[in-house]
């Protein structure tokens, strides 16, 4: 599973850890995170994120 | 100051002239005195848009000003060196009070090129429509000629396109919001300004711009050391330059970043028939006693950025309000929303207010207070149309319990 990077603000989403804070399990990939989902540093929308290489 | 002109001053007929600022450098910005609402944030003491001329092999501008003033700007670079001789442009932030002018300065100048960060250029080009702008990151540096300029990457410090430069030969920190404050002032150096000035005014910026990225600006803070710039000069882009005792400013932008609790309570409230004043009396009659410095502020004459300054310096945040139309009283609504977006940290909390039949005013500013991750040692307090003596003296005491508990984690 790859990380992602929020171009915004630089957070890269680890799904190794997911975002248990904002409802996100451990384990979770990007892909499957809901639209609704935000960046938990910046705010910004999950269209602002990229894979990371 | 001994000056070092390479360039003669021009007699112009402008009544505005620059402002030298070091050897090699002059300050092309801009005062605003009567500003006193800046999207929102009460600038009681006015601001500056500080954007600064650079004299090397390439000469080169850093930052602009909010538009309205770019004929001023454009007179004081005028002042120095016609504006056709202008090579470069650094963007450090794109919001418009830096580059409301930018537009206007490219068109005059036909600068060579236009530096911002990759983001800045992003949005440089979403506000004006600006193409063609070299994007810089952290690590690049651009020759000027007999200095370089080098380029820092602060990333929401406070937005996502800020950025820093830093220029070699006269060793000057351009730090664009970052050590800066709302402040007109006519001495251009800071330790030319009254300290306890400096002090509030600078807190307050920190507080109402800064401190939702308190994490980040200390990481930036414990960064630069191993940034190895020898840095002489710091200069922002609003209220004083920094030439003396640079460690004042970075030091009163570290503590107020770090929010550790004080022996300093808020109790703010919104009241419609003095219910909840009397309410807010009572608790910091209370705090007082517990040996705890209070500030009260009435919703209806403290704006919100007056308040969160307040929040900022005080480890005990009390708010309270009436229930109107089964809602929080709209002014707490207001402030709360727009404290609970700037993250306050290490806060005691505490609810209360008045209501007539439904009483939802209370529970819903301590879901807030929640929110903000702050610790509610006392329950929510609310009192049936008007308080009792009785009522006041259990508030009172409650005080006395909150003002402890605070005292308690303060040392």
């Amino acid at each position: 599973m790859k990380k992602y990077v929020c171009e915004v603000c630089g957070y890269v989403y680890d799904p190794a850890k997911g975002d248990p804070d904002n409802g996100i399990a451990p384990g979770t990939a990007f892909e499957d995170i809901p639209d609704t989902w935000s960046c938990p540093e910046c705010g910004a929308g999950k269209d602002e994120f990229t894979a990371q290489d | 100051m001994q000056q070092t002109w390479i360039v003669e001053e021009k007699m112009t007929e402008s009544s505005f002239s620059a402002v030298p600022v070091s050897p090699n450098v002059w300050w092309v910005g801009a005062r605003d005195w009567n500003v006193r609402n800046f999207h929102g944030y009460e600038t009681n003491r006015g601001s500056s848009y500080n954007a600064f001329l650079v004299i090397d092999d390439k000469v080169t501008v850093i930052d602009a000003v909010k538009a309205p003033f770019m004929p001023e700007m454009l007179a004081r670079i005028s002042s120095v060196v016609d504006l056709q001789r202008v090579d470069y442009i650094i963007s450090n932030h794109a919001e418009p009070d830096h580059s409301g002018g930018l537009p206007e300065l490219i068109a005059s100048t036909s600068p060579e090129k236009v530096f911002a960060s990759g983001t800045g250029a992003k949005t440089l080009a979403a506000y004006y429509g600006l193409e063609g702008i070299t994007p810089v990151k952290t690590g690049d540096s651009v020759s000027l000629g007999k200095g370089t300029v080098s380029f820092v990457d602060t990333k929401m410090l406070h937005w996502p396109d800020s950025m820093v430069s830093f220029y070699t030969r006269d060793n000057i920190l351009f730090s664009q919001d970052a050590f800066g404050m709302h402040l007109a002032a006519s001495p251009m150096w800071a330790d030319e300004c009254a300290p306890a000035i400096l002090d509030y005014e600078a807190r307050k910026y920190i507080a109402n711009i800064l401190n939702l990225q308190a994490d980040r600006l200390i990481s930036l803070l414990d960064a630069i050391p191993g940034l190895g710039l020898d840095i002489r000069i710091i200069a922002p882009d609003h209220g004083p330059l920094w030439r003396k005792d640079l460690d004042r400013i970075i030091g009163i932008y570290r503590s107020a970043a770090e929010q550790k609790p004080c022996k300093r309570a808020l109790v703010a409230y919104s009241t419609m028939w003095h219910a909840t004043e009397k309410l807010a009396r009572a608790l910091a009659e209370g705090l007082i006693l517990s040996g705890i410095e209070v500030k009260i502020c009435d919703l209806e004459v403290n704006d919100r950025s007056a308040v969160m300054t307040e929040v900022a310096r005080s480890g005990l945040i009390a708010f309270g309000a009436p229930t109107m139309n089964n809602q929080m009283f709209p002014k707490m609504a207001d402030a709360l929303c727009y404290v609970k977006g700037l993250r306050p940290k290490n806060k005691i909390g505490f609810a209360f207010g008045s209501y007539g039949w439904s009483g939802e005013g209370g529970k819903q500013i301590a879901a807030e207070l929640e929110a903000m991750g702050a610790e509610q040692p006392e329950p929510v307090f609310q009192v049936k149309y008007m308080p009792s003596q009785d009522d006041l003296l259990k508030l009172k005491d409650i005080g006395r319990k909150l003002g402890a508990a605070l005292a308690a984690r303060c040392e």
